[in-house]
């Protein structure tokens, strides 16, 4: 809002300006156009990319299954005229809503994916803090190198590399195979279908995403802090959770958001690691579009989930914000 | 309330040699991989002296604070503080603290906080710690910004939230790496005097660390003049100025001219020196300089007088022609070149408004000093 009264504000005084100077008003006229437009891109590109989409699946959660192609009624249109598209419109209902929470499938598939996201965020974190923290103090000269290391995974497929994983974790795999020749167990740990393995699978796929952020945020901080801290009778490990942690929450949060909100919503990984009994979103998700072809539950699903995600963002945000408000 | 200078003038205990050092460096060689930062050096401080530690950047100054400090450890030698070996003492257990040439300031903690972090380390109890953050407020004169962080800060009022939280905990030692090297030039002469008033009213010994010779002079009690690792001399600011060790501090430490030449006599302390050209200097007391030996004659600009006539009765004079000259309002500079070609700076403070013959580019002049305004080098 303040923003909208700046630029007209604005506007206004160079309005007047270039009448000051005598300029024509097609000049003038053409450059607040030009202005207007540079701005006006990106919030095309939200509209045409993010909101129309959403706003389809949102009207497809509305709607009713049907046998048809697409699957579902009314399909809006204006084929019938505008007396056509206001019957479509009254058609539509929360139905599949009150579905989802009478199921308690749906509730279990949601609670379980947040829990699974949660506790692989977490994990996500003890490992990439070290490693960031590494990277960060590591010799300048060796720094690029590390971190062309934990981008190189991405320049393979994602799903190829999730496979692997099964030839890794399998009982007769490599992991078991090693374990039994080092002679540290005498049967095959059963990894596979298990929560252990989705959890191994999302704190592998996602560490460079909570990496590179806790890198940013670490390589920035000032050494000298800590000798500081040192200096002034804090021994290094306290010094870490006084100093060091606290300087780099920015770099923690963002880590965590970026890991959690991908593994809340994931398929192939709880698919491919996780068995059949494991209970994700993603996976109730997908069996609804493909398996049932239920558009309309499938749609719901998702904006359902998108509000699980949404809502908690804006709350830390809107926090955020105040916590910076109160420091001016 | 007592004058500073009063207190000062009896402080001498390195001329005591019963008095034992607080802080020694013993033959201390600090080395990163092959280059050799701190250089065999050994230097003695003695308690609630205003040390500094002066020299050029790059010359291991900062390195050797941190040894004291903890963060560097020597590769040889050993560092003592009253009497005990520091070697295998981390940092956080040594009665030092050091102010930090960037400030280090917490960002994440409010001024208040920051002050308080080293006390909450000690386990002091609360009340205890209030009363002296509140105490050490004060003395920074910072009351009204307890509450703020650093980067609603000046640059003058960070630095006086570091000295603050440094000198917190009554170390035994205060340790300030450039303290005053971020601040613009009238902040930092008027920070110079409130650090030496609060050395003096918390009784510690500071160790500063500066490249402004000016700094160092106004403040320490004594100065180490150091080169590439090495001590090249350790003396009263008065010392360092008016009886230079070697060509090196001489020319180290503010203006000065320095004339080449041999021992061409010598009766008892005086001397005549004699210049390649034939110019002979009588000087009172050559020191330790043998008949025919190399020595530098240095002598400071303010030492030499300058006139449009040959001054009667002067020991030393010499002719030569005002080659450049620079006015700077409360003394003006002399460039004058002499017959061999040399050139001598000499500065006269303009005490009166006029002056009766004023000596202007290209004039005949002539130099004069007393045989005890320059100093013999043998270094
Ligand atoms: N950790 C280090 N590794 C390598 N060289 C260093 C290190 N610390 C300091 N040096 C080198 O030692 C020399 C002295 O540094 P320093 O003590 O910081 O000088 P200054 O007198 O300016 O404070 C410099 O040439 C610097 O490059
Ligand atoms: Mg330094």
């Amino acid at each position: 809002m303040a923003r909208a009264i700046e630029t007209t504000t604005g506007g206004e005084a160079a309005a007047r300006a270039g009448a000051q100077a005598g300029e024509g008003p097609g000049t003038r006229l053409a450059a607040a156009l030009a202005s207007r437009f540079v701005i006006l891109v990106p919030y095309l590109w939200l509209l045409f990319f993010f909101l129309v989409p959403f706003g389809i699946v949102f009207k497809i959660s509305l709607s009713h299954t049907a046998i048809a192609m697409p699957p579902y009624t009314p399909v809006l249109g204006l084929g019938e005229g505008l007396a056509g598209l206001f019957a479509g419109l009254r058609e539509l209902s929360f139905e599949n809503y009150l579905w989802l929470v009478d199921d308690a499938l749906y509730l279990n598939a949601y609670v379980s994916s947040v829990v699974i996201a949660a506790v692989s965020t977490l994990l996500t974190l003890v490992v990439g803090y070290p490693l960031a923290y590494a990277m960060a103090r590591a010799p300048g000269s060796l720094r690029p190198v590390l971190l062309m290391l934990v981008i190189l995974p991405f320049w393979t497929s994602f799903l190829i590399r999730v496979y692997a994983w099964i030839g890794i974790l399998k009982p007769e795999g490599l992991l078991n195979q090693f374990l039994m020749w080092v002679g540290v167990i005498d049967t095959p740990l059963l990894i596979m279908n298990t929560h252990t393995a989705i959890f191994i699978g999302i704190v592998y796929s996602y560490l460079p995403f909570m990496v590179l952020p806790l890198y940013a945020t670490l390589e920035k901080m000032d050494f000298s802090l800590i000798e500081a801290a040192q200096d002034l009778g804090c021994p290094p490990m306290s010094a870490f959770w006084k100093i060091t942690f606290p300087l780099s929450l920015p770099g923690v949060v963002a880590g965590c958001l970026l890991v959690f909100i991908p593994a809340v919503g994931e398929f192939v990984i709880p698919d491919l690691l996780g068995g059949s009994q494991t209970l994700m979103i993603g996976k109730t998700l997908w069996n609804e579009f493909f398996a049932n072809r239920d558009w309309p539950v499938a749609s719901a699903v998702a904006i359902i989930l998108l509000l699980i995600l949404v809502l908690p963002i804006m709350f830390f945000q809107r926090a955020q914000a105040r916590a910076q408000e109160q420091e001016r | 309330m007592k004058s500073l200078g009063s207190i000062r003038r009896s402080f001498a205990p390195w001329n005591d040699p019963q008095a034992r050092p607080f802080i020694s460096f013993r033959n201390v060689t600090k080395r990163f991989g092959d280059f050799t930062a701190v250089d065999d050096l050994s230097l003695d401080i003695h308690e609630r002296e205003f040390f500094a530690l002066l020299g050029a950047s790059g010359c291991g100054k900062s390195t050797l604070l941190r040894m004291l400090a903890g963060f560097e450890h020597p590769t040889s030698g050993a560092i003592l503080l009253d009497g005990q070996d520091l070697a295998g003492i981390p940092p956080y257990r040594r009665p030092v603290n050091m102010m930090f040439q960037s400030y280090a300031l917490f960002p994440h903690m409010s001024v208040e906080a920051n002050i308080a972090f080293g006390l909450k380390q000690d386990g002091m109890p609360k009340p205890q710690i209030e009363a002296r953050v509140k105490e050490m407020l004060k003395l920074v004169r910072l009351e009204q910004f307890a509450r703020r962080k650093p980067h609603q800060l000046s640059g003058g009022q960070r630095q006086r939230v570091a000295l603050a939280r440094s000198v917190a905990k009554r170390p035994k030692v205060l340790l300030l790496d450039e303290p005053l090297g971020a601040l613009d030039k009238k902040l930092r002469e008027a920070t110079q005097f409130e650090l030496m008033d609060l050395q003096q009213e918390l009784g510690l010994t500071f160790l500063v660390v500066t490249h402004d010779q000016e700094e160092a002079m106004t403040m320490a009690d004594r100065i180490a003049i150091m080169d590439r690792g090495k001590v090249m001399q350790v003396a009263t600011p008065a010392e360092v100025y008016e009886a230079p060790a070697s060509r090196f501090v001489a020319d180290f430490v503010g203006n000065v001219n320095i004339l080449e030449g041999t021992v061409s006599e010598r009766s008892g302390d005086a001397a005549t020196i004699t210049g390649a050209s034939g110019a002979q200097i009588r000087v009172e007391n050559a020191g330790a300089a043998a008949a025919g030996s190399a020595v530098a004659f240095a002598i400071r600009p303010e030492k030499i007088r300058v006139s449009s006539r040959r001054p009667e009765g002067a020991a030393n004079v010499m002719e030569g022609e005002i080659w450049d000259l620079a006015y700077l309002g409360d003394m003006t500079v002399y460039h004058v070149r002499l017959a061999d070609g040399q050139v001598v700076k000499a500065s006269a403070l303009n005490s009166s408004r006029t002056v009766d013959d004023p000596l202007s580019w290209e004039d005949r002049a002539w130099i004069s000093f007393a045989p005890d305004a320059g100093v013999v080098l043998t270094r």
